[in-house]
Parts: C-alpha cells; structure tokens; sequence
C-alpha cells in the first residue's frame, strides 16, 4: 500500500495524507454508527425509564434484565443480528440494532432514576396546580431530569464510539477498519500509522461527541447554573 | 365555604390519618387546621384537592361536591401553597408565579404582566422576576409560592404551612402581610400549621387536630385560649395561654405623659426632667429614638456629663413600642421590656404619645374581666 509514508507511530499524518478520502469515510461512517444508537436507544429507554419509575415493581426486573443485556459479547450480538433481524451480515443495521440494545440496556436505569431524582415537593406542586400527568412528564419531570439523563448519556456515547469499532472485525467499514488494515500491513514489522491514526481519531470523536451532550445539556439547563455559583 | 363531612382517611398500610371529620371552613375567612406533626393536617388538605381520596365521607366547596369536576379542573381552580415553597427550580421566579395561568391557557405576555403585579402584591421586587428558586432566600422563596397560589385569583386557597421554613423575624413579618392581604382579597382560606402562636395570629377560627386525625376542638383563637375543650387541647395551646389571651383584649389604658428630651440637647436638660434617672429622647419629629440613664452604672457612678450633648450612643434601646389602640399583650410587653420599667406608646405613624407601666396595665387587665362588657377583639 503506502510508500510515500513511513512505519514510524508518528507518521499517522503521512498516512493520512495518503488515504485522506478513505480515512474520511471511515471517521463519518464511525460517527453515525455511534450517534444514531444513542438516539433511537434514548428515545425508546424514555418510557421504559418512565414505566419503571411509574410503577415501582417494575424497577427491579427492569433494571436487572437492562443490566443482563449488557452482559452479551457486542461481536455475538453483531453476529446473531442477522438472523434476528433478517438483514444481510454485511448490513450496518445490524450494527446499529445491536448498540441500539446496549444504549437501551444503560439508559432505562438512568432516565428511572433521573425522574427518581426530581424534587418530590415540585411534583406535588405540579399537581396540586392540576398539570396533567403528561403536562407534568414534560413540563416538571423531564426538564428536571436532564441531568441526570445527560450524565448517561455521555456514558452511553463513549461507549458506544469503542464498542462501533469491534464491528470491523465482521467487515462494516468504519475507524476500526484502521486497525486491521495496519495489522495486515505489519508482515516484515510492525507497521504503525494506520493504528495510531485510528486511536487518535475515534479517542477525538469521543471527546467531541461527550463535550457536544455537555454543552447541549448546559443550553438547556440554564437554571443548572445559578445553583452551582452558589 | 369548604365543608367536610364525617370525612376518614385510611392508608393502604391502616394508618388512619384523618378520622371522621366534620368541619366547615366559611367563606372569605382563615380557618386554621393546627396539631402536632402527624395528625392528618396535610392529609385532611389535600383531600379537599383531591391529592388523596378519602376513604368515606363527602367534601364540598360551596356546596358542590369536589368529585364533580374533573381533579385537574378542580385543582385549577384552587390556591394550593406547599409545604416548603415546592418551587419548579427550572423555571424563573415570573415563569414559576405564571404557572396556571398559563396552563389554562392565558398569552405568556398577559400571564407575565399578571405574574409581576402579584409578585408586588406579595412584596418581591420586579427585579426579581428572571431569577431562579435557587438564587432566593428562604423567605423569598415561600412569597413566590404565595404569588403562584394566588395567580389565577382562585376564590379558594390551601395553605400547607407556608412560613414554616423560615426564621421566626421573617415568619412574623410574613404573617402580617398575609393578613394585610387577606384583608384586601378576602379569599377562603384552609391554612395548616403545627404553631398554636401562628394559629392564634392567623386564624378566625382554629381547629385543634390530634394525632390519629380527631377534631379536637373548633373555635374563635380567643376561646380556643380561654376555654380549651379538653385536657389535650389545653395542654397544646400551652402554659403562656394566659398571657397570649392579653393578645385579644384592647389596651384601653391611660396613657401618663412622658417627659423627653431632643436628640442634640445638653445632658443637663434631661437631668432636669428625668423621673427615676431615665428620661425618653425623641428626635424633631417626636419619633422615640431611645432611653438615657443619667447614672451609667447600677453602683451610682458618673453618668454623661451634663455639659454634653445627647447622642445616639448614650442611648439604651431597649423596650418594644406600643401602638395606642393595640392589645393589652403589646401593651404589657412594651412596659416590661423596658429599661425604664414605662412602656413607650405611639400613634399610628410612630410618634411618641406617651408611656404606661406594667402596673397599670394590670389593673386595667382587672377591671376589664371584671367587666363583662369588657372589649374583647372578634
Ligand atoms: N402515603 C401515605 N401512606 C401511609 N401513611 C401515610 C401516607 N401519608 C401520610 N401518612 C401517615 O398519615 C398520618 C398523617 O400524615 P399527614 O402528612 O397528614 O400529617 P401532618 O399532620 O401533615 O404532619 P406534619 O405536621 O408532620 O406535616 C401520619 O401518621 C403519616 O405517617
Ligand atoms: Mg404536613
């Protein structure tokens, strides 16, 4: 492949020089696989968090079989998705399924929680001003507990950009594929660049995508702010 | 007017919190629900909101039973003040305030306007309107609640010990502007409390709630003091019972004139009017600015010297002021209070009428039970 470029570690940008439009791809298809699982995951973890918070008896199993989910090897879930889905094993869906189920797993505990932590005294006032129950959820209840549910999912996220990564061993191209490109490369020695350029880009993505939930939660939570000048 | 009708409340685990109460809260009135913590109070409120459901009896706000409507509509349309303040924290001061009215429906900028003018009325400035629950005192924080019940001028309000979080200066100065208001709005008003003192100075009528949710006693604060109807309710309004029922006689007592000096005079001029060593300094407005004891110490040594002048810092500020036309209790308490042993009396714009004595007082006291005809305040 590469001639231009050398083994050195720090030759990443050599390399990236080289497969400057591969490279890009790859960053993008990394991002959507790990953002769009986070989102989807949220918004199906948002009534099941909500269930389990509304129905106290529910919390227990809920929570114990979100946590067993977890348990699962993300390469088994990424193999046995085909057949559970009917998609192709090449398909990025499956990927998407997959992380889907893990961001599910870890955000239902903590939406159940989130609105565990809401003041009881303003729920009580909500109601006794007669909100009803869902003028309530997403007026008092929700807004309250966005941090909360913003800490999950910064959790979630992170996760989600290292667990994307494992799917290039079943051949969905994203950063991960850097890996195994410069593991391939490595015949006479260790060859570098690519698996350098791919810690550093999917460590960046991480970082970025996590400041992105802590500023949109800021944005949103202003009244967050004042209590911390205090 | 809200009525209760052998009302019982029963919890799922057989707590019984409110047993078959019967109590009718008039319009236009206070009626104070008071006991100590347990007793149902909380309970027996929100079920008129229908917070709680009771478990048998019917409640009914002029004459309509509260199951009728709708509990959102119900609630809409009654004044609900929480247990510490219960603020929403994501929301402004004027957001919080406008809370119902928005919710049924009111433009934001007409809420808003309404917000602001209420949150005068309950005496927080405009200024505060964009700040957060979390940037006010405690104080501060439970008049917003008292706005926020207020906002949609529902006729009927509930009051879960409102000022119940906060030092007893500022709860004192928070009751007296409830009862401003409430001489301005009228409303009616089922007010909880677990302060006989707050009870007697807020209520028009009391009822006294004992644990297990029994109706005690109902009665006007004076009579609840003067004649409590069982030896559980005597002993919750207290040992200084008697003194407390001063609280509700006018102080029709005469007046002596007192001797003052000007801020600013020499001491030799006080020397020459004091009664007893202490001669009471008023400023150019006759407003009483302090008492000053020609002798500094209590073994006769040298007071202020006569050549001069009277300060501020001379002065002993002790002693309460006692407005003419108050209570015998006021009276009473400026008298002994203060270091002359002659309580101060002023007129309604604080200048200085004259003093009365502890003694005198008393006598007073004695003639007017004496008297049957005697002035007791309603
Ligand atoms: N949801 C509930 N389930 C079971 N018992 C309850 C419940 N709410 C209140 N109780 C019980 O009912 C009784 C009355 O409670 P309530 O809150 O009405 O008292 P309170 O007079 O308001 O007390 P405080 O002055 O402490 O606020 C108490 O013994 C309390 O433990
Ligand atoms: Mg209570």
């Amino acid at each position: 492949m590469s001639s231009a470029a050398g083994s050195a570690p720090w030759d990443l940008f050599g390399y990236f020089a080289d497969h400057r439009a591969e490279v890009l791809d790859l960053l993008w298809a990394h991002t959507w696989l790990s953002v769009l699982p986070v989102v989807i995951g949220l918004l199906v973890a948002l009534p099941i968090g909500w269930l389990a918070r509304r129905y106290r008896w529910a919390y227990p199993p809920v929570v114990s079989v979100s946590g067993l989910l977890y348990t699962i090897p993300s390469l088994a879930l990424f193999v046995v998705m085909p057949t559970l889905l009917g998609t192709q094993i090449l398909d990025p869906l499956n990927v998407v399924a997959a992380l889907t189920l893990y961001t599910v797993a870890l955000l239902v505990r903590v939406v159940a929680d989130g609105l565990a932590a809401v003041p009881e005294d303003a729920v009580q006032a909500a109601t006794a001003m007669g909100f009803t129950r869902l003028q309530r959820l997403r007026t008092v209840e929700l807004p309250l507990a966005v941090p909360v549910i913003a800490a999950g999912l910064r959790v979630a996220m992170v996760a989600n950009v290292s667990l994307v990564a494992i799917a290039a061993t079943i051949g969905i191209p994203q950063l991960g594929q850097l890996f195994i490109t410069g593991f391939q490369l490595s015949v006479t020695g260790p060859y570098y660049p690519p698996i350098v350029l791919g810690i550093v880009l999917s460590v960046a993505l991480a970082l970025l995508l996590d400041r992105s939930i802590v500023l949109g939660a800021r944005l949103i939570t202003p009244w967050q702010r004042v209590s911390a000048a205090r | 007017m809200i009525r209760f009708d052998a009302v019982s409340k029963a919890y799922p685990d057989g707590t019984v919190a409110v047993d078959e109460l019967s109590l009718t809260a008039p319009s236009g009135q206070i009626t104070v629900l008071v006991g100590p913590s347990g007793c149902g109070k909380t309970t027996s409120l929100r079920m008129v909101n229908r917070m709680v459901e009771p478990t048998s009896g019917t409640i009914t706000i002029d004459d309509r039973d509260v199951t009728s409507v709708s509990a959102t509509d119900l609630r809409r349309g009654i004044g609900y003040v929480i247990q510490h303040a219960g603020l929403f924290p994501h929301r402004t001061v004027v957001d919080n305030v406008a809370t119902v009215p928005l919710l049924t429906g009111t433009g934001r900028r007409q809420a808003r306007r309404r917000a602001i003018e209420l949150m005068e009325l309950v005496g927080l400035p405009a200024s505060f309107a964009d700040r957060y629950p979390a940037q006010l005192s405690g104080g501060q924080q439970q008049r917003v609640g008292v706005a926020r019940a207020l906002a949609a001028d529902p006729p009927v309000m509930l009051m879960d010990e409102p000022f119940s979080a906060v030092d007893p200066v500022v709860r004192d100065q928070l009751q007296q502007e409830f009862l401003r208001l409430q001489g301005e709005l009228g409303k009616t008003i089922l007010f909880v409390t677990h302060d006989i003192d707050e009870a007697i100075t807020l209520g028009d009528r009391v009822a006294v709630l004992a644990v297990g949710g029994r109706l005690a006693q109902v009665a006007a604060p004076a009579d609840l003091l003067a004649t409590p109807a069982d030896p559980f309710v005597a002993e919750f309004v207290g040992r200084d019972r008697g003194y407390r029922a001063l609280g509700f006689i006018s102080a029709e007592v005469a007046v002596a004139t007192e001797p003052t000096v000007a801020l600013g005079a020499p001491v030799a001029r006080a020397h020459d009017v004091a009664v007893d060593d202490w001669v009471l300094v008023v400023d150019d407005g006759q407003l009483p600015q302090g008492w000053l004891h020609l002798r500094a110490h209590p073994d006769g040594g040298p007071g202020p010297a006569p050549g001069d002048p009277v300060t501020p810092d001379l002065l002993n500020l002790g002693g309460t002021l006692s407005a003419l036309g108050g209570t015998l209790r006021e009276a009473l308490d400026a008298a002994l209070s203060s270091p002359s042993g002659r309580g101060v009396v002023v007129d309604e714009d604080g200048r200085l009428i004259g003093s009365v004595r502890a003694g005198t007082v008393l006598e007073h006291l004695h003639a007017a039970t004496a008297d049957p005809s005697a002035q007791v305040r309603p």
